[in-house]
């Protein structure tokens, strides 16, 4: 059964919702019924593909032992701790490199709908316990956190600490029907986003005529414009409705999962465009893998200047985010284009021109058209359509 | 936090952000004024723990609680 796309599912997460509404509003804990409501999901999810499931069962297993291993050693305050973490880091990426890696051959090993995901679930735990920041967090919350149903195949990439905190503490009724209510909206709208708005994009973009090699160039070059236009609010409409639906359902188990985007299309440059755009990505990147990498480069002065570290941050930063995506020529150009974008922006914000401009509302116009171009362009790479047009084919 | 303290912060929260102003207008938000990111941040981070002998880890604090010169005078005035 697919989340959000089979009619069953929905008609179950309807039906499972009505017990966690029930139990919410009499501000009973909704812990354990989630937990099991879960696993039932999950079990769906792989029912017709044990291969799949196996693969996920044994990234649970691996996971599970690596954090309890990790948890352990920094409680006895072990000398070999950090070493070892290195380790236990490196196996929780394990399956999911390897799925990418065979992904590239055609073949599926390790991979399971919602790797990537739970991958990073998993990553941001052993990281804050390195930090000292997890302590004694248990098991059971452990994989409650890891499996809870409603983002588990696409996000939004929610964090333990604040789903722990939650978990443990019934809301009171006024807010549990608040987010309820709010839930409720959210879902419709994601659910009118997914399969009317996205539906009618992906229709539109079909629909412009297929004129390459006949008609003339300026002609073709507009309707692979079109294309790229329609596609990439094809995009917006069908994640952020994908995750609106992710987070309204949430609502109804009490949980809070954190706003995905945030109208991407208003950005005014391509750093806001980050915090606008699958935000629970790019702020989970930018955690653990900018902040590291800048504060691993100053602490060796790796750089001279903090515009280069920031520069190469942002270029690591975002080809890591290609290659998350696939091991393709496109998701990795993608990646790549986009930390460049940033990079570029990080030197034009370092110029006397935009420091003395910077509040002009002429400068944010002209910078809005210029991101929105980037932005359609990247669309555009990730789509494959430049690739199509560069390589054939 | 002792007055010399507080002005070696100052000091160091003027230094990132470029901008002197941060000394009087201590609760506006630095984020949303384009006068701090996510490099800044970290740049503090790191200036905090070698100067200060503070250590916040990049998840420890949520950035609406760090976010003006008051809240990280506060933060820091915690920790010391």
């Amino acid at each position: 059964m697919n989340f959000y796309v089979d009619p069953a599912f929905f008609v179950l997460a309807a039906v499972a919702a009505v017990p966690a509404v029930v139990l919410g509003m009499r501000e009973k804990p909704l812990f354990g019924y989630t937990l099991a409501v879960s696993a039932a999901f999950l079990v769906l999810l792989f029912v017709y593909d044990w291969m799949q499931g196996a693969f996920f069962a044994l990234f649970l297993v691996l996971a599970t032992v690596l954090f309890l291993w990790v948890q352990r050693l920094f409680a006895h305050d072990s000398p070999r701790a950090v070493p070892l973490y290195r380790i236990a880091l490196a196996g929780t990426l394990a399956p999911l490199v390897v799925y990418k890696v065979a992904a590239v051959f055609d073949g599926n090993l390790l991979g399971f709908m919602g790797i990537s995901y739970l991958t990073f679930k998993a990553v941001q735990v052993l990281i804050e316990t390195r930090d000292g920041l997890i302590k004694d967090m248990s098991v059971v919350d452990y994989l409650a956190f890891l499996v809870f149903f409603t983002p588990f195949t696409s996000g939004p990439i929610m964090r333990s600490r604040p789903f722990v905190e939650r978990a443990h503490a019934p809301l009171p009724r006024p807010e549990y029907a608040d987010g309820l209510a709010t839930g409720i909206l959210r879902f419709l709208l994601g659910a009118v986003y997914k399969f009317v708005f996205a539906a009618l994009c992906s229709w539109a973009q079909w629909f412009v005529p297929e004129v390459i090699g006949s008609g003339s160039l300026l002609h073709s070059f507009g309707s692979e414009v079109a294309i790229a236009f329609f596609y990439g609010l094809y995009l917006f409409f069908d994640f952020a409705g994908y995750s609106l639906m992710a987070i309204g359902l949430a609502a109804a188990f009490g949980v809070d999962v954190p706003r995905n985007f945030n109208m991407p299309f208003l950005s005014v440059d391509i750093k806001d465009f980050w915090n606008r755009w699958h935000i629970t990505l790019s702020h989970w990147l930018r955690d653990f893998v900018f902040m590291r990498f800048s504060r691993a480069c100053m602490q060796r002065k790796l750089f001279k200047s903090r515009t280069t570290t920031a520069c190469m941050g942002y270029l690591l930063n975002m080809t890591i985010m290609g290659f998350w995506h696939g091991i393709t020529i496109d998701y990795v150009a993608y990646g790549f284009y986009h930390g460049a974008l940033l990079a570029l922006c990080e030197l034009f914000q370092k110029t006397k021109f935009y420091r003395a401009h910077k509040s002009a509302r002429w400068l944010k116009a002209v910078s809005w058209g210029v991101t929105m171009i980037a932005v359609f362009i990247g669309f555009s790479l990730f789509s494959g359509q430049i690739s199509r047009l560069v390589l054939g084919g | 936090m002792d007055a010399a303290t507080e002005e070696r912060l100052l000091a160091l929260i003027e230094d990132i952000t470029g901008e002197p102003a941060i000394r009087e207008e201590r609760d506006i938000d630095l984020f949303e004024e384009g006068l701090f990111d996510s490099m800044a941040a970290i740049e503090l981070l790191v200036a905090l723990e070698s100067e200060f002998g503070v250590s916040i880890a990049p998840t420890e604090v949520e950035r609406e609680e760090m976010n003006t010169v008051n809240l990280i005078i506060e933060r820091v005035g915690e920790r010391l």
